[in-house]
C-alpha cells in the first residue's frame, strides 16, 4: 500500500475533470490470478446499467465473489480495467466508496454488539453524525423488520435475522450503488423469500450488485443475470435473453420415464428421481403433449426456467472444453 | 460532528466501548491483565524490583496495545469481514487504524492510571527524566501498533493472527528484561535479549529513574535504535500492509 492509499484511498492520483458519469458498470478483459497460481478470472468483459438489479449466477469457484471484490474495490485485478459509472476501481477509489456498500460473502454482525449499534457504527464509518446514524438505523431497522430486535445482542439472534442487520445497514446508508454477495445464503426458505421482497424494493432505487448461487432466487429479483463459469463469463442479459440464446423454449416433465414419446428435437434427461425432463421447441412441445394426452400420462409444460438456462449455457461450454460433468 | 470524528468514533465504540458496554468482563481484564507480572515481580523480589516493575508494566501496558490491536483487527476481518466493510466506505485505511489505535488506548486507560499513580508515588524523577520515560512509552506503542496493524491485515485465518500475536508478546515482552534489570541475564544470553527493542525502552526508562547505572555504552545508541524501529515498523507497515486485497 502507498502512502497515497493510506490517506486517501486511491491507488494513483487522478484528476476530477477525467471523471464522467456513464450510468453503468463495465469491465473490460479483467483477469485475477492469486499469489498461490490459482486463476480466478480469465479475460471477463461486460457492460450492465448501473440501475435494478444485476445478478451473478455460478457454481460455487465460478469466481463470483472474486469479481464481486474486484469491482467493489476490495480487491485488486491482474489484469483489465473496471469503472462503475465512469469511475475507475483502481484509481478513482476513494471517489467510489462514497457511492458504494458492500455486504461481503461470509459477513456477520460483530457478536458483541446489537443490530441498532451495529447499523449505527456503520454509517458512523460513512461520514453520518451520530444521533443522525441512530435514527437511519431506526428507520433500517423497521423496513426490513427487525425493530423488535434492535437492543438484542447480535450473537442472540437467528441466522436469518443476522443477514438482515447487514441488509438493513446499507439500505440505511446514501450509497446508491450496492454490492451483496450471496446474501441469502443459509437461510430458510421463507427468510430467504423475506429478503427478496427487501431486495427488490431496494432495486428500485438503486443499483444491486447480487451474487448467488440459487437460481430461483435470481430468476425472481434479478434485471440483469451474467451466468459465470470456471472463471469466464459465459452470457449475459434479462432473463428473456437469455432463454433467447436457447434452441429449446420449453420444457415438459413427466413423472414417469416409461411415457413412449416419437423422435423429436430437443434434449431428454432422465432425473435422479425418475422424472423425464425434455427440452424442445413450441412444435416440438405440442407434438409431444398430444402424445402425452392421447396415453393419459400426466405432464407439465412451461417456458425453459434459469435453471434450463443455466444447466443447458454451462454443459454447452464444459462439453466444448472438454470438463468432465460434475 | 466532522466526517472524520464520526469515522474515528465508529472504531472506538465497535472496538471498545460497546465491547465493554456489553461484556462488562473486558474492562476488569484490561485492568488486570497488565498488573499479573508487576505482582510477581513485586512478590519474587521482595519488594527490591517494585520501581523496575511499575515501569516494565507502563512500557508492556502500551506495547501490548499494539498486540491487542493486531488480534483484534484480524477477528473483526477474518471473523466478521469488517474490514471489507469498511474498505467500501469513505473511510481511510490511515482513518480506520487511527480510531483503533485511540481505542486500544482507552482500553489500556485504567491500567495506565494505575501504574502512572503508582509511579508518582514510588517512583521519584525530575521533569527531564519523566520526559524520556513518556517518550520511550510512547515510542513503544507506535512501534507495536504499526506492526500490529501490518500483521493484521496480512493474516487469513484467526488461528494465524493469535500465532503472530503470541510470538510477538513473547519475543519482546516475555524474554527481553523489561519487568527487571538486565543485569539479572547471565551474559552470554544478555546480547540475545538486545535483539529487542523494548529492551532498549527498558534501559532507558530504569536508567532515567535512576533505577540503572547507564548501560555500557551510549544510551544515545538505545534511543537510535528505539527510533530506528519505530520509522522501519511504520514504513514497512504503510508498504506492506493491505487495505485493498492483492
Amino acid at each position: 500500500m502507498s502512502c497515497r492509499e493510506w490517506l486517501t484511498g486511491n491507488s494513483s492520483p487522478r484528476g476530477e475533470d477525467e471523471v464522467t458519469s456513464s450510468g453503468e458498470l463495465s469491465c473490460e478483459s479483467i483477469s485475477k490470478k492469486f499469489s498461490n497460481g490459482k486463476v480466478a478470472l480469465s479475460d471477463v468483459s461486460f457492460t450492465t446499467p448501473t440501475s435494478g438489479i444485476f445478478t451473478l449466477i455460478g457454481r460455487n469457484g465460478a469466481g463470483k465473489t472474486t469479481l464481486t471484490r474486484i469491482v467493489a474495490t476490495l480487491l485488486e485485478p491482474s489484469s483489465g480495467r473496471a469503472t462503475i459509472n465512469g469511475l475507475d476501481v483502481m484509481t478513482d477509489a476513494r471517489k467510489l466508496r462514497q457511492m458504494i456498500a458492500v455486504v461481503p460473502q461470509e459477513g456477520r454482525t460483530v457478536s458483541w454488539m446489537t443490530p441498532r449499534q451495529t447499523i449505527s457504527s456503520y454509517l458512523l464509518w460513512r461520514g453520518v453524525s451520530i444521533s443522525e446514524s441512530r435514527s437511519l438505523a431506526d428507520e433500517a431497522m423497521a423496513k426490513v423488520g427487525i425493530e423488535s430486535y434492535s437492543k438484542r445482542l447480535n450473537s442472540t439472534l437467528s441466522g436469518g435475522i443476522k443477514r438482515k442487520v447487514l441488509v438493513a445497514m446499507v439500505l440505511a446508508s446514501d450509497a446508491q450503488i450496492i454490492f451483496l454477495d450471496e446474501p441469502t445464503t443459509g437461510l430458510d426458505p421463507i427468510s430467504r423469500r423475506q429478503l427478496w421482497d427487501v431486495l427488490t424494493e431496494l432495486g428500485e432505487k438503486r443499483f444491486v450488485f447480487l451474487t448467488t448461487h440459487y437460481l430461483e432466487e435470481a430468476e425472481a429479483v434479478s434485471d440483469r443475470i451474467g451466468v459465470l463459469n470456471d472463471g469466464r463469463l459465459l452470457a449475459i442479459g434479462t432473463m428473456q435473453e437469455l432463454r433467447n440464446q436457447l434452441k429449446y423454449r420449453y420444457t415438459l416433465r413427466i413423472p414417469s420415464n416409461d411415457a413412449k414419446i416419437s423422435p423429436f428435437e430437443g434434449e431428454k434427461v432422465v432425473r435422479k428421481d425418475g422424472e423425464l425432463q425434455i427440452m424442445t421447441t413450441e412444435d416440438g412441445a405440442l407434438k409431444i403433449s398430444r402424445e402425452l394426452v392421447e396415453q393419459k400420462t400426466r405432464f407439465s409444460m412451461n417456458p425453459v426456467d434459469l435453471d434450463d438456462v443455466f444447466y443447458y449455457i454451462v454443459s454447452e461450454d464444459e462439453g466444448r472444453r472438454g470438463v468432465a460433468k460434475q | 460532528m466532522s466526517r472524520t470524528s464520526s469515522q474515528l468514533l465508529a472504531s472506538i465504540l465497535v472496538n471498545t466501548v460497546y465491547e465493554m458496554k456489553n461484556y462488562p468482563v473486558v474492562l476488569v481484564n484490561t485492568v488486570l491483565s497488565p498488573l499479573s507480572f508487576l505482582i510477581i515481580i513485586t512478590l519474587a523480589s521482595r519488594g527490591t524490583l517494585f520501581g523496575e516493575a511499575i515501569e516494565g508494566g507502563l512500557i508492556m501496558t502500551m506495547f501490548s496495545a499494539g498486540t491487542s490491536l493486531q488480534a483484534d483487527l484480524s477477528h473483526l476481518k477474518n471473523d466478521f469481514k469488517m474490514q471489507d466493510i469498511v474498505v467500501a466506505t469513505p473511510t481511510t485505511a490511515f482513518v480506520y487504524v487511527t480510531g483503533m489505535t485511540i481505542s486500544e488506548l482507552i482500553s489500556a486507560a485504567p491500567a495506565v492510571v494505575l501504574l502512572s499513580v503508582l509511579f508518582a508515588l514510588y517512583v521519584h524523577v525530575g521533569l527531564a527524566q519523566l520526559g524520556a520515560v513518556v517518550s520511550v512509552i510512547l515510542l513503544m506503542f507506535f512501534a507495536s501498533v504499526s506492526l500490529g496493524f501490518l500483521l493484521a491485515t496480512i493474516s487469513t485465518d484467526i488461528v494465524q493472527s493469535y500465532s503472530f500475536s503470541r510470538l510477538f508478546t513473547t519475543l519482546f515482552s516475555t524474554i527481553p528484561p523489561v519487568y527487571y534489570p538486565i543485569t539479572y541475564i547471565p551474559l552470554p544470553f544478555r546480547y540475545l535479549a538486545y535483539l529487542s527493542p523494548t529492551t532498549y525502552a527498558s534501559e532507558i526508562a530504569q536508567n532515567a529513574a535512576g533505577l540503572l547505572p547507564e548501560p555500557g555504552y551510549s544510551l544515545v545508541i538505545a534511543w537510535g535504535v528505539l527510533l530506528a524501529t519505530t520509522f522501519l515498523f511504520f514504513l514497512v507497515t504503510v508498504k506492506k500492509s493491505r487495505w485493498r486485497d492483492r
